[in-house]
C-alpha cells in the first residue's frame, strides 16, 4: 500500500523523514553566544536557533528548537551540520545557495556543503511548503546579526 | 446507510468536480474554508456581465434599474433565508470579518461605553478577537473570554458568571466552530445574554451552512455570514441587526450611497441598509449570492442538514478507528467538520501526502491560535463536509490516512 506515495519520496526523502523524527541538534545550548526565533505566521510553525561561537569567530555549534513539520525540522538539523565552521558570511552565502535550490529543485554550482542539503531540493514542487525549510535558515541568520543578549524574531514573510 | 437526497444529481452542478488532481479525482474536504459554486451562480454572474450591468441606485437609465433590481432582489433573497423581520435589516459588506468590525466600530464605538465587556468565546476564530482588542484599546471596554470544557462545548456556568457585575453590553460569538464543529446553545446564549441586558451577535460564518437560522426564532440581535462559504461569490459578506439597533447605530465607512445629503457644513445620512453601504457594492457577487440561495433553498436546509449529518457520523466512525489519530472536538451538536492529529505526522505533512492523492484538506491552526492553545496544540488537518460531499469520499480519506501514517511509522 506505501506505493501509493511513490511519487512523494523526492520530498519525504529517507534523509528527511529520519532527521523528522530523530533530529540530532534539537536542544538548546547550555552556554551560547547567539539566539533567534522564526516565526511563519501563516501556519503557526515555531523554532529557535541557538549558536556557539569559536574563539575565531565561526560556528562551534548550533542547537534548535522547532514546532513543525518533517520539512522543518530536517531542515534546522541539516543546517545545524551544514554551517559547523563557518563565517558568518560563508553562511549567508552557503543560504542562498539553499534557497535558490528549493526554489528551483536544481543545484547547479553545487559544493560538497549544499549537496549535504540536497534531500530537502524536493519541496521546490511544493511552494506553499518551501518556507518551511527556509524558516531555520532566516532564524539562523538573524542570530547571527542579533548583538549578545539579545533575542531577535524574524519571520518566514 | 441513506442518504437522503441525490448527491450524484447535485454533483452535476458544480463543473470544478469533473476535475482531477494529478490524475486522481479531486476529493475536497475543504468547504469550510471556501466552498465551491454551482453552475447556477456561474451562469447567474456571468449573464448579469454579458447582458445587464451597470452601476447600481444612481442611473437613471435602463441597464442600471435592471441590474438594481437584480442586486436589490439579493437582499429580499437573504432576508428571506434568514427570516428577517424587514429587507433594511440585511447590510451587505464584503466578509464576516468586514460585518464584524463593522459592529465592533459602529455599535461598538458608538454605543458600547468605556468599562462595558464584551464577550467572546475561546473557540472565535481571529476575526471574531482581533475586532474587539482593538476596540478593547482604543475604546476601553473589557474583553471576556467564556471558556470552553475538553469536549469542546461552551461551558455554560462559567458563561453566565461572567455577567455578574452587570457590565457585559455584547456577546459576539460563534454559532459553529470552524476547527471544532460544536454548534453553540444559541437559544441559552440569547436568553442569558437578555436577562442581563446585553445583545447577543452570532457569527455564523460556519453554522448557516449548514442548517436553517431563522434570526426571529434564534431572537439574537446580529447575525454574520459571508456568500463563499454558502456555494456564492467571495466578496460578500452579510450583517443582520435588528432595525433599531441599525438605526441607532453611526455610520462606518463614509461615502457615496451611504449619504442624504451632502455640504461641506454637514451631511445626513441615507436610511439603513444604505447608511453602511458606502461605495459602489459588490454587484455582481450580490447577484451571485442571491444565486446560490436560491439553489441551496430549492435543496432544502432539512436534506442539506441530514446530508452532513451522515456525512459527519459516518467520517467520525471511520476515522476513530484508525491507530494514532485523534479527533479534536467531541460536542454533541456539531455540524460538519472534523479536526484531527496523527501520533506519528505533523498536520502539514498528513496534507500534503492526502493532496497527492487529490484530497484537499486545510492543516494548521485555522485562524483560532487561542483555541489551539487551549487544546494543547500547535496545529490540525482539518475536513470539512459540504453539500457534495459523498461517503466514498470520506472512505477515501480513511484509506489514505491509514496508509499515510504507515508512511511516518
Amino acid at each position: 500500500m506505501a506505493e501509493t506515495f511513490d511519487d512523494l519520496r523526492d520530498l519525504y526523502q529517507e534523509t528527511i523523514l529520519d532527521r523528522g523524527r530523530h533530529p540530532r541538534h534539537a536542544q538548546r545550548l547550555a552556554t551560547f553566544d547567539a539566539t533567534a526565533k522564526g516565526d511563519n505566521p501563516m501556519c503557526g510553525d515555531r523554532v529557535q536557533v541557538w549558536l556557539r561561537y569559536a574563539p575565531d569567530g565561526t560556528i562551534a555549534e548550533t542547537g534548535f528548537e522547532a514546532r513543525g513539520c518533517a520539512i522543518s525540522i530536517a531542515s534546522a538539523d541539516l543546517m545545524a551540520d551544514s554551517v559547523q565552521g563557518r563565517s558568518k558570511t560563508d553562511t549567508a552565502a552557503l543560504f542562498a545557495g539553499f534557497r535558490d535550490m528549493v526554489g528551483s529543485g536544481v543545484c547547479p554550482a553545487c559544493n560538497p556543503a549544499l549537496q549535504q542539503l540536497a534531500p530537502l531540493s524536493g519541496v521546490h514542487e511544493y511552494p506553499s511548503r518551501v518556507k518551511c525549510a527556509t524558516l531555520p535558515w532566516h532564524a539562523l541568520l538573524a542570530a547571527l546579526e542579533s548583538t549578545p543578549g539579545n533575542i531577535e524574531e524574524t519571520s518566514s514573510e | 446507510m441513506t442518504v437522503p437526497f441525490d448527491v450524484a444529481r447535485i454533483r452535476e452542478d458544480f463543473p470544478i468536480l469533473r476535475q482531477t488532481i494529478r490524475g486522481k479525482p479531486l476529493v475536497y474536504l475543504d468547504s469550510g474554508a471556501s466552498a465551491q459554486k454551482p453552475r447556477a451562480v456561474i451562469d447567474a454572474m456571468v449573464q448579469a456581465m454579458e447582458t445587464q450591468y451597470a452601476n447600481v441606485h444612481r442611473g437613471l437609465h435602463w441597464m442600471s434599474e435592471r441590474t438594481t433590481d437584480a442586486y436589490e432582489a439579493a437582499r429580499d433573497a437573504v432576508a428571506g433565508l434568514m427570516n428577517a423581520r424587514d429587507r433594511s435589516e440585511i447590510v451587505f459588506t464584503n466578509s464576516v470579518t468586514g460585518s464584524l468590525n463593522l459592529v465592533a466600530h459602529s455599535y461598538g464605538r458608538g454605543i458600547l461605553k468605556p468599562g462595558q465587556a464584551v464577550i467572546v468565546s475561546a473557540m472565535e476564530h481571529h476575526s471574531n478577537i482581533v475586532p474587539w482588542q482593538m476596540l478593547r484599546d482604543q475604546h476601553g471596554v473589557e474583553l471576556r473570554i467564556a471558556p470552553i470544557d475538553d469536549n469542546g462545548e461552551l461551558d455554560m456556568q462559567a458563561f453566565e458568571a461572567l455577567f455578574h457585575d452587570g457590565k457585559v453590553g455584547l456577546v459576539s460569538i460563534t454559532h459553529m466552530s470552524n476547527v471544532l464543529g460544536t454548534v453553540t446553545p444559541a437559544g441559552q446564549i440569547v436568553r442569558i445574554a437578555h436577562a442581563h441586558g446585553a445583545k447577543v451577535m452570532f457569527d455564523g460564518a460556519q453554522a448557516i451552512v449548514h442548517r436553517a437560522v431563522d434570526v426571529q426564532a434564534l431572537d439574537c440581535d446580529f447575525y454574520v455570514w459571508t456568500g463563499h462559504k454558502l456555494y456564492g461569490p467571495t466578496g460578500i459578506g452579510v450583517l443582520w441587526a435588528r432595525r433599531e439597533i441599525l438605526d441607532a447605530m453611526p455610520p462606518f465607512l463614509g461615502g457615496g450611497d451611504m449619504i442624504s445629503s451632502v455640504t461641506f457644513e454637514k451631511s445626513t445620512w441615507a436610511q439603513v441598509p444604505h447608511k453602511f453601504e458606502a461605495g459602489t457594492p459588490a454587484i455582481l457577487e450580490g447577484i451571485g449570492l442571491k444565486a446560490a440561495v436560491d439553489w441551496v433553498r430549492a435543496i432544502g436546509f432539512d436534506a442539506i442538514a441530514a446530508h452532513e449529518a451522515a456525512l459527519t457520523d459516518h467520517a467520525i466512525a471511520r476515522l476513530s478507528r484508525i491507530e494514532g489519530l485523534t479527533i479534536h472536538g467531541r460536542a454533541q451538536d456539531r455540524g460538519g467538520v472534523v479536526s484531527f492529529t496523527l501520533d506519528k505526522a505533523h498536520a502539514h505533512d498528513v496534507a500534503t501526502l492526502l493532496d497527492r492523492q487529490g484530497i484537499a484538506v486545510r492543516a494548521g491552526h485555522h485562524c483560532a491560535e487561542p483555541l489551539m492553545q487551549r487544546l494543547g496544540l500547535d496545529s490540525t488537518a482539518r475536513a470539512t463536509f459540504g453539500i457534495y460531499t459523498t461517503l466514498e469520499e470520506i472512505d477515501v480519506l480513511a484509506d489514505t490516512l491509514t496508509r499515510v501514517r504507515e508512511f511516518f511509522q
